[in-house]
């Protein structure tokens, strides 16, 4: 790897490999390389290798019903910083068959999972191919575009009136079941076998057991109704003693089918669902989804729009990670009393989120072009009173608190430990890969809206352990509230939106991803848009979902005691990682 | 006739002993701060409606505005409710938050069930009271109450605190109404288990067998049906189906 290619990869890429391996995509609004399937590894092992796309942060695919083919699309990123390397494999759709990436990046385990339940992709190779979102045993792939939900309507919306002739339209009636299910014909419910989870628990790893002390292996699952699973979340562990010796996440139990619906909506109509994926960081998931639209669409952001957007953002960040950081004390025993105080720091916050876009948690604020309302001069004021004094004196007290806190450091303490390779091949994200030393922060590496004009540090641990992630968030917050003091230094005055509110946007034909640095760790959205009211594929990058993927390796050995605390450190939040 | 004991012009006030005094019956003015006369059901019913103690049951979006209501700036305490219960076997009240989704709905149907009487659900939020605007999804059930019978609804998407607050009190009217006489839980015979819904090629409501064989036979073809063998695990038998 000579340090030319580091600085300047992508360009010609084509000349670097031999004809038949690739191509550029020259379809109108599309960028990167079609890699034929044979080659697909041995690309992906170069690119990696000598031309240092270490951090492989998207998998998904994509159906192509008209034309005939799926695309299995892939987002490699640099640790250093700079743009994505995209690159897609096409498939036949009657042999929908890739080569699983696994073993260059591990971190394409759970996505790769993803695009087998959904759409119906196998992926050769990978060892543990199960569904991941859905049950084992449900029938069909529903993101492919054939297949219809029970509560099928019409291909896309606005949907024709459901008062025709001043009479209203149920759709539960029109069910043979008065219900969202449906059938395959010659289906006989008396001799069907559910699913007995055979293959999540043959997958366990097994250890012989232990002749001196006569100790067994012992399975235990871990929710989906569990105080400490931060939802329905469900672990399966097998111990040995209290030492883990394997760990496996089941998650799907709140698929709520966020990317099914989001292809039948129209473009504006997915703000309001973006917030209902991380439901405590709405503002931000907001932020990623209008980015990859206006990717597509080519508008400009006024100024003012920028700066409000950054504040936002940054409001949210200080209140995820309040609330993060109570609830990890939950999780470590401390029952309730910190979050008690976290939670307060967060209502002050909600307050602004409520005067600003009249609602609490789903603020439903960003829109295509700018904002939906104006920031008061009041509303300016409150901020200001926030971030000069209130936050940062209480986040002096729960730092002087917590931060030395004896059980709280003999808790966290080197436990959970990731390093910086590992952190990076699981493709982890936000706090988790910053607090195993690596200074990756999208804001920086790869800067979107106006983050570069402001100052901030990139915070980063050393150890990759728990408590080096509650310093990292303690210490983001900081940064956060730095930002948003020279937003307020600097906020101009103008419009808030580009043009007039439409009421249907129109989005020219091609893909885009948008993502920002969430609370959480990188959120993008991956559109595709075919030039109609509707996008054709609408793919969420869940951070906390592929973060998930460090569950395992980093519980192994652990006590289990300390994998609910592991787990709260990842911070997940289940609408986000099952969507 | 005055009664010295509820101030005039007031609202009577179910949470004061006050309150709890029945109106027809005389109390000497001596014995007026010791001794209340009430009926059986209204000190049964005023002692459970104090104490009723939500399961620590979380779905989704609406389970952060339920610990926001359980924190110190709405605190659920105030009403008897901040005990909440991780299991179900100690619970009075199911809050249903959020969307229920059918790989879900089988544990909670389970929960349900494990419960001891008497039990209360409120369905918080559009999802669990209809799906809300996720009711087209295929994964989605729309709307617990096709599953287990509901209590309360609270709109909202989610609700906020205060409107969860009002649900709740919601609950405590309607089991201030209850009487001992008619609550399901005195009657005779032992409680009917709900039928847990079974994860097939699409979730399969137990209930609804015979139909579901009849709607997906196929057309030409007519097929010997033969009754459940009893070979298949976690499934009632028909006549249990039947009975439900």
């Amino acid at each position: 790897m000579t340090e030319e290619m580091l600085i300047n990869p992508i360009e010609k890429l084509t000349e670097q490999f031999p004809a038949d391996w690739l191509k550029a995509d020259e379809r109108s609004g599309y960028s990167g390389y079609i890699v034929q399937r044979e080659h697909l590894l041995e690309f992906a092992r170069t690119m990696r290798d000598d031309y240092g796309f270490d951090y492989l942060s998207m998998v998904t695919a994509a159906d192509y019903l008209e034309e005939g083919f799926f695309e299995v699309v892939y987002y490699a990123y640099k640790t250093i910083g700079g743009p994505a390397l995209v690159y897609k494999v096409q498939i036949p759709r009657t042999d929908a068959v890739v080569p699983s990436l696994i073993g260059l990046y591990p971190g394409a385990d759970f996505q790769e999972r993803e695009v087998w339940d959904l759409l119906g992709i196998r992926f050769d190779g990978h060892p543990d191919l199960r569904r991941i979102l859905m049950w084992e045993g449900f029938e069909g792939h529903p993101l492919r575009k054939d297949w219809k939900e029970p509560f099928f309507e019409e291909d896309v919306k606005p949907y024709k009136s459901r008062w025709p002739e001043g009479k209203p339209v149920f759709i539960d009636k029109e069910n043979p079941f008065d219900d969202n299910v449906q059938y395959p014909e010659g289906f006989d419910p008396d001799h069907w076998t559910p699913d007995q989870d055979t293959l999540l628990y043959a997958g366990l790893v097994k250890k012989a057991s232990n002749e001196e002390f006569k100790t067994d292996q012992l399975v235990v699952n871990m929710g989906p109704q569990h105080p400490s699973t931060h939802g329905v979340f469900r672990m399966v562990v097998s111990l040995e003693g209290e030492t883990i010796i394997d760990l496996k996440p089941v998650m799907g139990y709140l698929h709520r089918n966020h990317e099914k619906i989001a292809e039948r909506n129209t473009f504006l109509q997915n703000m309001p669902f973006t917030d209902r994926l991380d439901y405590i960081t709405s503002m931000s998931n907001n932020f990623a989804y209008a980015l990859a639209v206006e990717k597509l669409m080519g508008v400009q952001v006024p100024e003012r729009a920028d700066y409000i957007r950054v504040m936002m953002a940054e409001l949210t960040r200080i209140m995820n990670h309040y609330f993060a950081t109570g609830f990890l004390l939950n999780d470590l025993g401390a029952y309730f009393t910190p979050s008690l105080y976290s939670i307060e720091e967060r209502e002050l916050i909600l307050d602004i989120f409520e005067e600003v876009s009249g609602s609490r948690m789903m603020c439903n604020y960003f829109r295509f072009g700018g904002v939906v309302r104006d920031v008061s001069d009041h509303i300016l004021k409150k901020i200001h009173d926030l971030v000069y004094d209130r936050l940062p004196r209480k986040l002096e007290s729960l730092d002087a608190y917590l931060t030395n806190n004896e059980i709280l450091r003999s808790r966290c303490e080197g436990v959970g430990v990731l390093t910086a390779e590992q952190a990076i091949a699981l493709s982890a994200a936000g706090p988790i890969l910053r607090a195993s030393g690596v200074p990756y922060d999208v804001r920086r590496a790869d800067p979107y809206s106006i983050y570069d004009r402001f100052d901030f540090d990139v915070v980063t641990g050393n150890h990759g352990d728990i408590y080096d992630r509650y310093l990292v968030r303690v210490e983001e917050i900081r940064q956060s509230i730095r930002i948003i003091k020279q937003v307020l230094r600097d906020i101009p005055a103008g419009p808030i939106m580009t043009g007039k509110p439409p009421y249907q946007v129109r989005v020219p034909a091609g893909e885009s991803y948008g993502r920002v640095e969430g609370p959480k760790g990188e959120m993008g959205f991956y559109i595709v848009s075919n030039g109609k009211p509707n996008p054709a594929r609408y793919h969420v990058r869940a951070p906390t979902f592929i973060n998930l993927t460090s569950l395992a390796p980093m519980s192994r050995g652990e006590k289990v005691a300390d994998v609910v605390v592991i787990l709260g450190a990842i911070d997940i939040v289940l609408g986000e990682v099952d969507r | 006739m005055v009664f010295p004991c509820i101030p005039p012009n007031s609202k009577r006030c179910i949470m004061s002993p006050e309150g709890l005094t029945k109106p027809e019956y005389q109390v000497p003015d001596e014995l007026q701060s010791q001794v209340s006369l009430t009926t059986l059901d209204r000190i049964y019913n005023w002692s459970r409606l104090n104490s009723v103690w939500p399961m620590m049951f979380g779905l989704a979006c609406c389970a952060i505005e339920m610990i926001a209501t359980a924190a110190s700036r709405y605190d659920l305490a105030r009403f008897g409710m901040e005990v909440m219960r991780p299991s179900p076997r100690q619970s009075d009240v199911m809050l249903v938050s959020g969307t229920v989704t059918k790989k879900m709905i089988p544990q909670i149907v389970r929960l349900y069930n494990q419960m001891p009487e008497p039990k209360y659900v409120i369905a918080m939020g559009a999802c669990a009271s209809s799906g809300g605007p996720f009711k087209g999804g295929y994964n989605v059930v729309a709307g617990v109450d096709k599953y287990i019978p509901v209590d309360v609804y609270i709109p909202g998407c989610p609700p906020t605190p205060q409107a969860l607050l009002h649900g709740l009190i919601t609950l405590q009217k309607k089991i201030e109404g209850e009487s001992l006489k008619t609550v399901s839980w005195y009657q005779k015979g032992p409680s009917v288990p709900i039928p847990v819904p079974v994860l097939g090629p699409d979730l399969i409501d137990v209930r609804k067998t015979a139909l579901i064989r009849e709607k997906s036979k196929p057309a030409p073809e007519t097929e010997a049906q033969e009754p459940s063998a009893g070979d298949v695990t976690d499934k009632p038998a028909d006549g249990e189906i039947a009975a439900a």
